[in-house]
């Protein structure tokens, strides 16, 4: 609990960029949904994005991690440009969540976990016809540690549930775990308290120190001011595709523009709503999962 | 199905709907030592009065099951202990009857029809509709059971093991005598009994026991299966005709189960599956010593075997590459046309139009036998004063198959590359996004999918002894995912019985051969409205017994209790 309130100044070594994002824009047609966004995220620091519904945030999400090429701009991730491919990006060392919650419904949360060991492990198919050694030794490791990070997120008597029978925020949970087991340097959550009561929302942010602790870098994605203010070391503030603020919590939190565009501005100045918000209805989640 | 009473009517009419049923069931019992039908010969001669016949015996299994589980809970709660409480009796009562009526129906439909006319049900088929009626008309009155909990009763291992091993022996046996039927209505009773009965005892909760007691005990029941396959021939009598049917049954199973990978575990469509076991065959006909191959290279069927696995994951590579970029739909049509595409090719390889490799419409025929180290497939052996025939000898062959093929997907299942292709099935973006090579695994499935079914058809051509591009037509693609989906996807025993149930109906029901695909069509409706998932859900679960399930069970029987309370208000038997 003590370290709930505690903010900036745990950074592993500040000092290392890990994130390097430079002019990123995506359009859709005539949509700028990400209108040349530069951010920068260091080893080991919590990083929050904040901003109204349709501002673009999931979507530079989508670009960060290769599942949408942006129009134009770079990412660098640890130095290198990373390839617009989901699955080079999470090998780089860059995880996510989903918004939507987006396990493998038909799976047990052990077995998603180990969905996530995919790009970390090297069974081949004829490996495991023949149950050769590797692929047994293999499968022994991925098991054992799949469960200890079931058993880092509080899911420890979870592992052989099918992820859809899981109530709500335990998916949530599950959906960090298997993140997790990518090893990641970097992990990016997209609204990771959506849907969640105050006393999971809680939890939730325990989760997320205890993450940072073990040397990770955290992107997070959230609508809920409390939560991000008492977690992120540096935040950011997205409004119709672009940056509008960006500096420590306590800066952001009290910028009149901030208030403005979250509060302030004209309707029809604001892009419009979108269906799902999931910080202004909780139930909302649930019927997505 | 599902009778809309409450729950108050229920409580309130409880005694004398179970009265009733017991009436009902007993009526059905006792028709079976009277004649069901005035002239002889339709089912298996039910005419007699005393003496009733095989099927008759079968069928009434179905009414002593109603009267057992309507009689036994009248003793009591406290006299049957704890057990009792973690079966389903009522709900299974309800089951019972109603599946009761469904083949006493379906028996008196048959010996109508037989015997060309409702008049010559006789005394004994009419006591069986009325009690028959009477019971599943009495049976839905009963308060609902909670669902059973049996399979979390903890029971010793040879509990377990004798379990597994009765129920092979029922599944032999049944299967021996539902092949033996030759007449179609009885053979439909029968299949009515047989699903009435499975329906009964999964409700009643032997299904989940048994289940369980398969997972822990997974060696023992794979190699009793086995066990229960390789006897199979022996149960026969040297009977080739239904040998053949057998054999034809696994070597579908086959293709059925490699399509399984890439439909029932990657989720792809492939609407031209039939051209990968096509291409096998002809590989296979190409390479063997008949007169009408085209080339002059004979190696040993082992070799051939490998070669027409090969040919046929190439062409899946081939076809899979372009197209397993693009999503679903895209891949359905591509398939679908790759299919025809290969028939028509197979067709104009025929020294006209192009190369002669197939000898066009005509095929290949006169495929030689195979001969593994001396032993003829196509010579009679007598084996253990049993006549083993010439399809005997492939069913066993095409067994062996069988078994290499469920291990190759089971050790692929439940490894990394599995985990992979059922993540993408889920959600293929997640999946993606989580680091699986999603285009590569999905390459691998088709191509794997494809060796398996080249396999298969490799025996089929010496099966067949000719083959030729007609047999490889859309319609048994569709069979082949019909089989899958009827089954349940992604699941070894579902597809097994999917399979089987669309090989042998046609052969056993050839009197409804015009309304085949009517009766498939409809089949299919009726499934995916009351079964989605097949008739085995593929569930990724671990069923095995863990300590705190216990706990676990008693605290789900207690809520159940506490939540039909209202249903006792008096509890001095239980759920009646
Ligand atoms: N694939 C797409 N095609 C077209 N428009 C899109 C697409 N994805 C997102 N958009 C649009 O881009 C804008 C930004 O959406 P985005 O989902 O990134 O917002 P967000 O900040 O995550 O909002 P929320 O808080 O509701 O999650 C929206 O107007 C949305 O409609
Ligand atoms: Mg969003």
């Amino acid at each position: 609990m003590t370290q709930v309130t505690s903010g900036v100044g745990h950074h592993v070594d500040a000092s290392t960029l890990l994130l390097e994002a430079a002019h990123v824009t995506m359009r859709f047609g005539g949509l700028t949904a990400v209108n040349d966004v530069s951010l920068n995220v260091h080893a080991g620091e919590i990083f929050g994005l904040i901003g109204p519904n349709g501002a673009g945030k999931t979507t530079f999400f989508n670009c960060l991690t290769g599942l949408y090429k942006p129009t134009s701009g770079e990412v660098r991730f640890a130095g290198a440009v990373l390839p617009p491919q989901p699955r080079l990006v999470v090998r780089a060392g860059m995880a996510r969540t989903f918004q939507n919650i987006r396990l493998f419904h038909n799976m047990t949360a052990l077995e998603n976990v180990m969905v996530g060991m995919y790009s970390r492990t090297k069974t081949n198919a004829i490996d495991a016809v023949f149950r050769l050694p590797r692929h047994r030794r293999e499968e022994k490791e991925s098991t054992e540690r799949a469960r200890e990070l079931l058993d880092f997120v509080g899911l420890t008597g979870a592992a052989d549930m099918l992820s859809r029978n899981l109530p709500y925020g335990d998916q949530r949970r599950l959906e960090i775990a298997r993140a997790l087991a990518t090893d990641p340097k970097l992990l990016l959550l997209d609204e990771p308290t959506a849907g969640m009561n105050p006393q999971e929302t809680r939890q939730a942010e325990e989760l997320i120190f205890k993450i940072r602790d073990l040397g990770l870098a955290v992107l997070v994605i959230e609508h809920d001011m409390r939560f991000i203010f008492n977690l992120c070391d540096r935040v950011a503030c997205l409004v119709r595709g672009a940056v509008l603020v960006e500096g420590v919590g306590a800066v952001v939190q009290n910028d009149p523009r901030v208030i403005e565009a979250y509060i302030g501005a004209p309707a029809e100045e604001l892009p419009a709503p979108q269906v799902g918000q999931p910080g202004a209805n909780p139930g909302e989640g649930i019927a997505d999962a | 199905m599902r009778v809309i009473i409450s729950d108050q009517t229920k409580v309130q009419y409880r005694y004398p709907a179970r009265a009733v049923g017991i009436l009902g069931a007993v009526m059905v019992i006792v028709s079976i030592f009277l004649p069901w039908s005035y002239g002889q010969g339709a089912l298996d001669d039910v005419g007699f009065t005393g003496a009733p016949s095989p099927l008759q015996m079968f069928v009434v299994i179905l009414p002593v099951l109603v009267l057992v589980l309507l009689a036994i809970p009248l003793v009591g709660k406290q006299r049957l202990g704890k057990v009792a409480k973690v079966v389903a009796w009522n709900t299974s009562a309800k089951t019972a009857s109603i599946a009761t009526l469904v083949t006493v129906t379906i028996a008196l439909a048959a010996i109508a029809i037989e015997l060309k006319g409702l008049a010559n049900v006789e005394i004994g088929g009419w006591l069986a509709l009325i009690g028959a009626a009477l019971a599943a008309l009495a049976t839905p009155f009963l308060p609902d059971s909670p669902e059973p909990t049996l399979e979390r009763v903890k029971s010793p291992k040879w509990a377990q093991i004798v379990g597994i091993a009765v129920m092979m022996a029922a599944v032999l046996f049944a299967a021996a005598f539902a092949l033996n039927q030759t007449d179609a209505g009885a053979f439909l009773t029968y299949l009515a009994f047989l699903v009435g009965v499975v329906l009964v005892l999964r409700q009643f909760g032997v299904m989940g026991w048994i289940g369980i007691a398969g997972a822990n005990n997974n060696r023992v029941l794979v190699m009793s299966a086995f066990i229960v396959a390789f006897a199979f021939p022996f149960t026969q009598d040297g009977s080739d005709a239904n040998m053949s049917i057998a054999s034809q049954v696994l070597i579908f199973a086959a293709a059925a189960l490699g399509l399984n990978i890439v439909v029932g575990l990657v989720g792809l469509l492939d609407l031209g599956y039939i051209a990968f076991l096509g291409a096998g065959a002809f590989t296979a006909a190409v390479l063997s010593e008949s007169a009408f191959s085209t080339i002059d290279f004979h190696p040993p069927f082992i070799v051939t075997v490998l070669i027409a696995g090969a040919v046929s994951s190439l062409l899946g590579l081939l076809i899979g590459a372009p197209t397993l970029r693009v999503s679903g739909d895209y891949l359905a049509i591509v398939t679908l046309a790759f299919g025809e595409i290969f028939r028509i090719t197979m067709n104009n390889l025929d020294g006209n139009d192009g190369p002669n490799v197939t000898n066009g419409s005509n095929g290949i025929s006169g495929i030689p036998e195979l001969n593994f180290f001396g032993f003829d497939f196509g010579e009679v052996h007598t084996i253990l004063g049993v006549e083993i025939g010439r399809f005997a000898n492939y069913y066993w062959l095409m067994l062996v198959v069988i078994a290499l093929i469920i291990v190759v997907f089971m050790n692929l299942n439940y490894s990394r590359i599995g985990r992979g292709w059922v993540a993408i099935r889920e959600d293929e973006l997640a999946a993606e996004a989580m680091g699986v090579n999603t285009f590569a695994l999905k390459l691998l499935a088709f191509a794997g999918g494809a060796f398996l079914a080249g396999v298969a058809g490799a025996v089929k051509a010496h099966h067949d002894v000719s083959v030729t591009p007609d047999q490889y037509v859309f319609l048994e693609s569709a069979f082949l995912l019909a089989a899958v989906v009827l089954g349940g996807m992604g699941t070894v025993v579902g597809v097994l019985i999917g399979a089987t149930i669309l090989k042998l109906l046609p052969e056993k029901l050839r009197f409804f051969s015009d309304y085949r695909l009517l009766l498939f069509g409809l089949l299919m409706v009726i499934m995916m409205q009351f079964r989605p998932e097949g008739i085995i859900a593929d569930e990724r679960r671990q069923l095995e017994f863990h300590a705190e399930d216990e706990e676990l069970a008693e605290e789900i029987e207690e809520e159940l209790i506490t939540h039909h309370a209202h249903l006792n208000p008096e509890r001095k038997g239980f759920e009646l």
